[in-house]
């Protein structure tokens, strides 16, 4: 293979990969949005929609295409519940009271993994694990294009509801001025429950699209945290469709890295963008919250 | 207060004597105590005084660890000598990473991330450097001297780490005490008023920083030669670095007794629930109690267990003129 198509061909997995880190970081890029809190807890909680994936899949067979709706609904509750138990608690807190009970909770979602289904790493067969598509000399991997198709579909999904539904109207006028939303009568805290459920359940949707394409185990979940931060804060915290564009730009970055590095450092070149965003730009690339 | 530091020294005395009556077992428990009391407030010192909270301390355990061991292994330097190169090379390292935050006004959870990215860059070189054991880690030889840091039995290790912690304590005490304690209690209220009335937020950040990493980094070397094995997933690691913390939260940040007090609560559970639950094939299950005790602890006791201990022993100690 050429230079040229080796280039090419790993800008497009670059692209595709863009696409799922995308996917991973939108839900915390929404609850950052809406209640200025960092879900630490946030790759627990993809790991644990792995593994509901993975179990409908192994004990019923049916495909994790069509299972994320199950990780959706149960993600959803447990977002829902450590919102009304612990995080509407804590939203008045110094930062870095906000910081540990989160981290705690990561902790607890990890553990309890562990013990449901032991350390080992597990790999399911789906009927889309090999399929890939040719387009000249370059090959797509069809459930990474699946993925990428489907984390753009969310983000507007969750976009469009912020819009036009009532519910997302309330969330977003929860998130702009907590004491005027209370004034015009919406009950703030039923909605930040709500908005910590509806980011929760994008970690559920995204656990089950990414159960295709790697192995799962119990303790990716910092992994995942730390990717979904450099995404986030590439793309601007709190702005959803930067959290696409970050996603984009890491994996591309990460991608063509290969032609220089080994592929275990691609995670330097990540955090060394994370840095340099920070400082100089920590808004993000579009604007979002600081 | 009087009969505070009379209380600690009767606690100490107790402590100085108890070794001779326990076996290896219990002593080995003791040491983790005294070894997460003492990095509790190592961390303790920056996050607890400044307010800028550090999630990376990983970073300068590993270093510490890494530094003395490679230069025992390949030069044959004393760790004793090593621990000290090895607290340096932590100091400039978080020198650079304090430039970066406090000079480019990262706080809050920006601050978290940038410490998290340091300790993970750290984590992905030291895997691939061969002389550092790369993924295979490294396996510390056994032979047991004062000179090579390493003993028979727990009982040198137990005394190396009660002085570890009671130095520490000491040090924390010199610090709060001192204008540049205060000084950093007033950047943790209020960096802006503090700055204000002319108090230098980013020296006084800078300080506690470095202190915190030196003190951290020595413990790395003491973890080593009490563990014999490095790997960089665990010396470097995101665990470790919230494993350390949890003491000093649960048992009161920004105290110079909290840490201590969290170690001892905390320690003993998580070594003795990982025993007796790992037998049983729930090996999560303890850090999944911890984790749940952590999330009560901080939404019911915000400000640590220490102060209903100092309510609880008010009677006896007379503390109520000088806690407020």
């Amino acid at each position: 293979m050429d230079q040229m198509t080796l280039g090419l061909q790993l800008s497009v997995q670059g692209v595709l990969l863009g696409g799922i880190y995308g996917l991973i970081a939108v839900g915390l890029s929404f609850i950052f949005g809406i209640m200025g809190i960092i879900n630490f807890a946030h790759g627990q909680m993809i790991v644990l929609g792995m593994y509901i994936s993975y179990w409908i899949l192994v004990l019923l067979g049916i495909d994790p295409y069509l299972n994320f709706i199950a990780g959706v609904c149960i993600l959803f509750a447990i977002g829902y519940l450590l919102q009304s138990s612990t995080v509407n608690r804590i939203l008045d807190f110094p930062e870095a009271m906000q910081v540990v009970p989160l981290v705690a909770v990561g902790l607890v979602l990890e553990n309890l993994i562990l013990m449901l289904w032991g350390p080992d790493h597990r790999s399911p067969e789906t009927a889309f694990n090999l399929s890939t598509i040719w387009i000249g000399k370059v090959m797509i991997d069809g459930s990474k294009l699946i993925a990428f198709v489907l984390a753009i579909v969310l983000t507007l999904g969750v976009f469009l509801f912020l819009k036009k539904s009532s519910i997302g109207k309330s969330i977003r006028a929860a998130a702009d001025n907590r004491t005027g939303a209370v004034l015009v009568g919406i009950n703030v805290n039923r909605i930040n429950n709500f908005a910590f459920g509806l980011g929760a359940a994008t970690t559920g949707a995204a656990g089950a699209l990414l159960l295709p394409l790697m192995p799962v185990s119990p303790h990716m979940g910092h992994d995942f945290t730390l990717t979904a931060f450099v995404v986030v804060i590439l793309g601007g915290m709190g702005n959803l469709w930067g959290a696409l564009l970050g996603g984009l730009i890491l994996g591309l970055a990460e991608s063509l890295s290969i032609l220089m590095l080994p592929p275990t450092m691609k995670q330097v070149v990540s955090f060394i963008l994370l840095i340099i965003i920070m400082l100089f730009r920590p808004q993000g690339l579009l604007k979002g919250h600081k | 207060m009087k009969r505070l530091y009379v209380f600690l020294a009767l606690l100490l005395t107790i402590l100085l004597i108890v070794p001779l009556f326990l076996d290896k077992y219990v002593l080995g428990i003791f040491v983790m105590i005294f070894f997460f009391a003492y990095i509790g407030q190592s961390w303790n010192i920056l996050t607890g005084y400044t307010g800028h909270i550090s999630l990376g301390h990983a970073l300068y355990l590993g270093i510490g660890a890494y530094t003395s061991t490679y230069l025992a292994q390949t030069y044959g330097l004393s760790p004793w000598i090593g621990m000290f190169i090895g607290g340096g090379l932590a100091v400039i390292i978080s020198m650079f990473l304090g430039f970066l935050g406090f000079r480019f006004g990262l706080r809050g959870v920006y601050f978290v991330i940038l410490t998290i990215a340091f300790a993970e860059i750290t984590r992905l070189l030291v895997s691939h450097i061969g002389a550092l054991g790369s993924f295979a880690g490294i396996f510390l030889d056994f032979s047991p001297s004062f000179k090579n840091f390493q003993f028979r039995g727990n009982k040198a290790y137990y005394y190396i780490s009660l002085c570890f912690m009671v130095l520490a304590v000491i040090v924390t005490r010199l610090i709060e005490t001192s204008r540049i304690g205060r000084f950093m209690v007033a950047v943790r209220e209020d960096e802006k008023a503090a700055e204000s009335l002319g108090v230098n937020a980013f020296k006084y950040s800078m300080i506690a920083l470095g202190i915190s990493a030196f003190m951290t980094s020595l413990g790395g070397t003491f973890y080593a030669n009490f563990i014999y094995y490095l790997h960089p997933n665990i010396m470097f690691g995101m665990n470790f670095s919230i494993e350390l913390i949890l003491r000093p939260i649960v048992g009161g940040m920004g105290t110079v007794l909290g840490p201590v007090l969290g170690s001892f609560i905390l320690t003993p559970l998580s070594e003795i629930s990982r025993v007796y639950f790992s037998k049983g094939g729930l090996e999560g299950l303890h850090l999944v109690l911890y984790g749940i005790l952590t999330v009560l602890i901080v939404l019911f006791m915000r400000r640590g267990v220490l102060v209903y201990v100092k309510k609880l022993l008010n009677p006896i100690l007379k503390l109520e003129g000088e806690s407020k």
